[in-house]
């Protein structure tokens, strides 16, 4: 079986051909580099995204803060990962990269904070 | 609450009513339905004061019209309302549409409307080097001039306020009685008695009237469509072009405004919901096709903003003022159709006479001020004017829309006067924040900001206009 | 009167690589004048990923690419005056700004950086028939509200425009709990980046409609729905094909266009494509002393690109500060045949550096070849997998290429399918 996916690890957004037999993938090609290859392979058994949205802050400049997960998380857990991250408050100051929630979901990834806010 | 008069409706007649009673030592209301004044046909008109040449001689339109535009000066230089008088042109696009222009001329020496004279195509070119190959000639109207009008409105009615009348926003009227001689109005804000009232609600000054048993009153919405074009357009014609008039209106017209953009419009047609004001894609597009004939340089890829306003077009063809064959102490200022805004001065002075008649001469204040201070306008002053308002006040060293260069401080000017803004289109009229090319896309969130920091309200709770017309929901966490 | 080497205006991306350049360069005395209250310009609302890939060789959030410029910024000597208003610049090179610190101040500068950014195309320029109330509004004011001041713009979502900026906001709507019912696009293609396509539409099941429009907006204080319909080839809405839309919101996404004001005022001279000035491969524009980078010049759709520009004009500024800029002899280059426009729009010949010249095509090609020419002869030919509108290209002068040219030539790109 083949099946046809757009890479997104870059802009560039490379049309890639994935075969695939018995659930494995046998090849891939129209990827530019490595990471194409990558992304069509796990594309195909578990689809994985970054995720990136903001957090409530508690005496900042700003009601929230920028986020994002520190690696990708399997795309069918987005919305739980948001529910988690939805009901967190952290407390200013906020620098870039701060560990907001660790291993969320127990999908062993941290969201991590992507601005800083040093407060009020 | 218990007043002596209560003015209904807050556009540029009710406003101008308001103030120049005003003067009196008397008790006034100005009620207006929605959120700010100037929210019905005052704010999408052609923004036009009218020479008046168009009205029918002997109507109270001609005789509005004409008297307007010579108290017309003083208003708006005892407001500080910018008026700029631009000058009028009909041009005639065939042979066959001279002698229109031959009975304009006519009509309008009747009406007393000064200085008239018609250009043969040389003449005009020379006016209006834009003027579209197809015009033959043109009727020249020295006194027409260009005013904005809901800055007129919103000045009428901060004098107004600070003279002691009371603007009542939100305030729909729903029933009227008649109780112990005084009328007693149903309104959401509760009941309000006066002595007097007066019927200045537009499009539903006829609904208004019915209220008291008057339904002699029929008004037709007559609803029309406007381009708002970039400020690099507002140079293509320095006059006010306008076409051969139907019996629809004075037709599509091409104008300068005050700020310096390009107007375009109206379409004309008649609809059944007052206040059903979207535009429509045949209006658009009929407004483009004929003002390409006055002026084909016009382009729609300089639009800024496209909108629409309804006029309260009377069956009869005139202006309805008086008292009403109901009650003599309800007076209506109804079917204000174009020249309205032109005469909206003039009816303010005749509603005087009425009232004062009526009640045998209101008695006058002694420190009535028919002054408005002239508000901050930073765009227009010069480096020097700038640096020292900055010194005196950093809240004007802070500029919040860009396209227009509007600061901070003049929208906390705008929020904090008498009768100020409660809503961002508020802001927007009074500052012209939000106004410019990028349509609010900036400054919209910081305008929202301060209201809300200014009103002491969440973010939330800010609209756009008033009623539900809320910009955002809840908090995203 | 305060004196500077360089005035930049501008704090986003653009102004601070050009400023940080020409720090580097040995420029002594330069400030960076920024509307906003933080630098970093409109990345601090873009919080999603994708910034740096060609930069920093990592994808970034656009407030973590602007925070490794701004880290920069602050180790340098280079002043900044954030929450500042440029309001003109005179021919001989003064900039007056102000804000409520300082108030208004004048700066007398040898060389100025226009890195003013963009705007978004609001609902005016779209004639778009119907009400006007609460609920529309751009797909970047949306963005600030949910990701700055934490607030929902709406719940039912419509978008029109198919730009990174829509796609991204359809994303973040959803995960923010909207429903976005559709994306709606005029063109038969997205103006988008393909990939947003994928993991902002195609990953939540939002409809992407091509050749589709918004005709009509409905509700009297908030949207209550819209009527789209589909478009011909002239890009006209076919009759019969209206559908009612219930939506609070109507985000609109439809391009996004230089601030040129300031450029304008001061009397440099526009590409009528770009809405860009013209420049030369410093990115000097025409008017001596006044380089531009970045959204100002030209709408990129990658800030990398973006910074790679920007360094351009920061070297340019310097060499001009110092008088190493040389004269030379300039031709024009042009974009023909699907080309739309090509940045820089002049080449000095007598140029010692390869130089790239970036454009956009005004299609969607598969297959087509990038082929440059000059006096008749070809000088370069590349077949390219996909050209699209949304994805700027370029391609590459050498030194070599430039000395057979002399100063009637001219440097024409065109696509060949």
């Amino acid at each position: 079986m083949k099946k046809s996916l757009i890479c997104v690890s870059c802009p560039l957004g490379c049309p890639i051909e994935v075969e695939i037999e018995n659930g494995e993938v046998i090849s891939v090609s129209g990827n530019t580099c490595k990471r194409g290859d990558q992304y069509a392979r796990t594309e195909i058994t578990n689809p994985v995204r970054s995720l990136t949205t903001s957090v409530k802050v508690e005496g900042g400049v700003h009601p929230v803060v920028p986020v994002k997960s520190a690696g990708p998380v399997p795309k069918d857990k987005m919305f739980d990962c948001m529910k988690v991250i939805n009901e967190a408050t952290i407390k200013a100051p906020v620098k870039i990269g701060d560990i907001v929630i660790e291993n969320i979901c127990g999908l062993g990834v941290d969201i991590v904070a992507t601005n800083c806010d040093c407060g009020k | 609450m218990k007043y002596d008069v209560a003015v209904i409706g807050a556009g540029v007649v009710g406003s101008l009513i308001t103030r120049e009673l005003s003067k009196y030592n008397i008790k006034i209301a100005l009620l207006e339905r929605a959120n700010d004044c100037a929210m019905g046909a005052t704010k999408a008109n052609s923004a036009i004061v009218h020479a008046g040449f168009d009205a029918v001689p002997g109507t109270l339109k001609a005789k509005l019209n004409v008297r307007g535009v010579e108290l017309m000066k003083k208003v708006c230089s005892e407001l500080h309302v910018p008026l700029k008088n631009n000058e009028a042109l009909v041009v005639a696009f065939s042979d066959d549409e001279i002698p229109h222009l031959k009975e304009l001329l006519e009509r309008g020496v009747k009406n007393g409307v000064p200085e008239l004279r018609i250009v043969n195509r040389e003449e005009l070119v020379k006016l209006e080097p834009n003027i579209g190959d197809t015009a033959v000639g043109a009727l020249v109207a020295p006194t027409s001039s260009i005013v904005c009008p809901y800055e007129l409105t919103i000045a009428g009615v901060e004098n107004a306020v600070t003279n002691g009348a009371e603007f009542l926003r939100n305030c729909e009227v729903k029933n009227i009685k008649k109780v112990d001689g005084d009328f007693v109005l149903d309104t959401t804000l509760g009941d309000i008695t006066a002595t007097y009232v007066i019927n200045a609600a537009g499009v539903h000054s006829g609904e208004i009237a019915a209220l008291i048993g008057d339904d002699s009153i029929e008004i037709v919405v007559r609803h029309g469509d406007y381009y708002l074009l970039d400020k690099s357009q507002g140079s293509l014609v320095s006059r006010t072009i306008f076409q051969c008039p139907t019996k629809m209106g004075k037709g599509v017209l091409v104008s300068p405004t005050v700020d310096g953009n390009l107007i375009v419009g109206p379409s004309a047609e008649d609809i059944d919901d007052g206040d059903d004001v979207s535009t429509t894609p045949v209006g658009l597009d009929k407004i483009y096709v004929n003002a390409i004939k006055s002026v084909p340089a016009v382009s729609l890829r300089n639009a800024i903003t496209s909108f629409s306003g309804n006029r309260a077009h009377p069956t009869s063809d005139d202006f309805i003022i008086g008292s009403s064959k109901a009650d003599k102490n309800f007076i209506n200022a109804a079917g204000i159709e174009s020249p309205g805004l032109s005469s909206a001065p003039a009816i303010a002075e005749m509603i005087d006479g009425i009232i004062n008649e009526l009640s045998g001469g209101f008695e006058k204040k002694e420190n009535f001020d028919p002054i408005r201070p002239e508000p901050v306008r930073f765009r227009h002053m010069t480096t020097e004017e700038r640096a020292k308002l900055i010194e005196k006040n950093k809240a004007y060293g802070r500029i919040v829309c860009r396209c227009e260069t509007i600061t901070e401080g003049e929208i906390l000017d705008a929020i904090h006067a008498p009768a100020g803004a409660r809503d961002v289109d508020g802001v927007k009229r009074r500052t012209r924040a939000g106004m410019g090319r990028c349509q609010g896309g900036f400054c919209g969130s910081k305008v929202v900001e301060i209201l809300a920091r200014e009103l002491n309200v969440p973010m939330n709770e800010i609209t756009k206009f008033g009623g539900e017309s809320k910009i955002m929901y809840h908090k995203t966490k | 009167m305060l004196n500077y080497d360089l005035v930049v205006v501008g704090g986003g991306p653009a102004g601070m690589a050009a400023a940080l350049k020409a720090k580097e360069e040995g420029v002594e005395k330069i400030v960076i004048l920024e509307r906003a209250e933080t630098l970093g310009g409109i990345l601090e609302q873009c919080i999603h990923t994708g910034f740096g890939l060609h930069y920093f060789g990592e994808e970034l959030s656009g407030p973590e690419y602007a925070g490794r410029f701004i880290e920069q910024v602050e180790k340098t000597d280079i002043d900044v005056f954030t929450d500042t208003m440029v309001l003109n610049i005179s021919g001989d090179n003064v900039v007056t700004a102000v804000n409520n610190n300082e108030g208004l101040m004048q700066f007398k500068a040898i060389a100025v950086v226009l890195a003013m950014g963009c705007r978004e195309r609001p609902r005016g320029a779209l004639s778009i028939a119907g009400s006007r109330p609460a609920g529309i509004m751009t797909a970047g004011t949306a963005q600030k509200y949910v990701n700055i001041d934490g607030y929902m713009p709406g719940k039912k979502v419509v978008i029109l425009g198919s730009g990174d900026i829509g796609l991204i906001m359809a994303r973040r709507m959803t995960l923010e709990g909207a429903e976005v019912k559709v994306v709606c696009e005029l063109m038969p293609y997205s103006g988008g980046l393909t990939r947003n396509i994928v993991q902002c539409l195609d990953d939540f099941g939002i409809p992407l409609r091509l050749s589709c429009t918004v005709v009509k907006t409905h509700g009297k204080d908030r949207l209550e729905g819209v009527t789209v319909a589909k478009v011909d080839d002239k890009l006209q809405p076919i009759p019969g094909t209206e559908e009612y839309i219930e939506c609070d919101t109507l985000l609109l996404s439809v391009g996004l266009i230089p601030e040129n004001e300031l450029s304008k005022d001061v009397g440099v001279e526009l590409d009528r494509v770009t809405s860009g000035p013209v420049v030369d491969e410093y990115r000097e524009t025409l008017h001596p002393g006044i380089f531009a980078c970045g959204n100002v010049l030209q709408v990129h759709d990658l800030v990398d690109y973006v910074t790679e520009e920007s360094q351009i004009a920061g070297k340019g500024a310097a060499d001009y500060i110092f008088g190493k800029k040389k004269g030379g002899t300039f031709i024009n280059t042009k974009g023909i045949n699907g080309v739309r426009y090509i940045v820089p729009q002049r080449v000095n010949i007598e140029g010692e550096e390869n130089l790239k010249l970036y454009f956009r095509v005004g299609q969607v090609y598969k297959g087509a070849k990038v082929v440059v020419e000059c006096d008749g002869k070809i000088l370069s030919s590349k077949k390219k997998v996909k050209l699209a509108p949304g994805e700027m290209e370029n391609v590459t002068i050498t030194t070599e290429m430039l000395k057979d040219m002399n100063k009637d030539s001219e440097i024409i790109v065109r696509v060949e399918e």
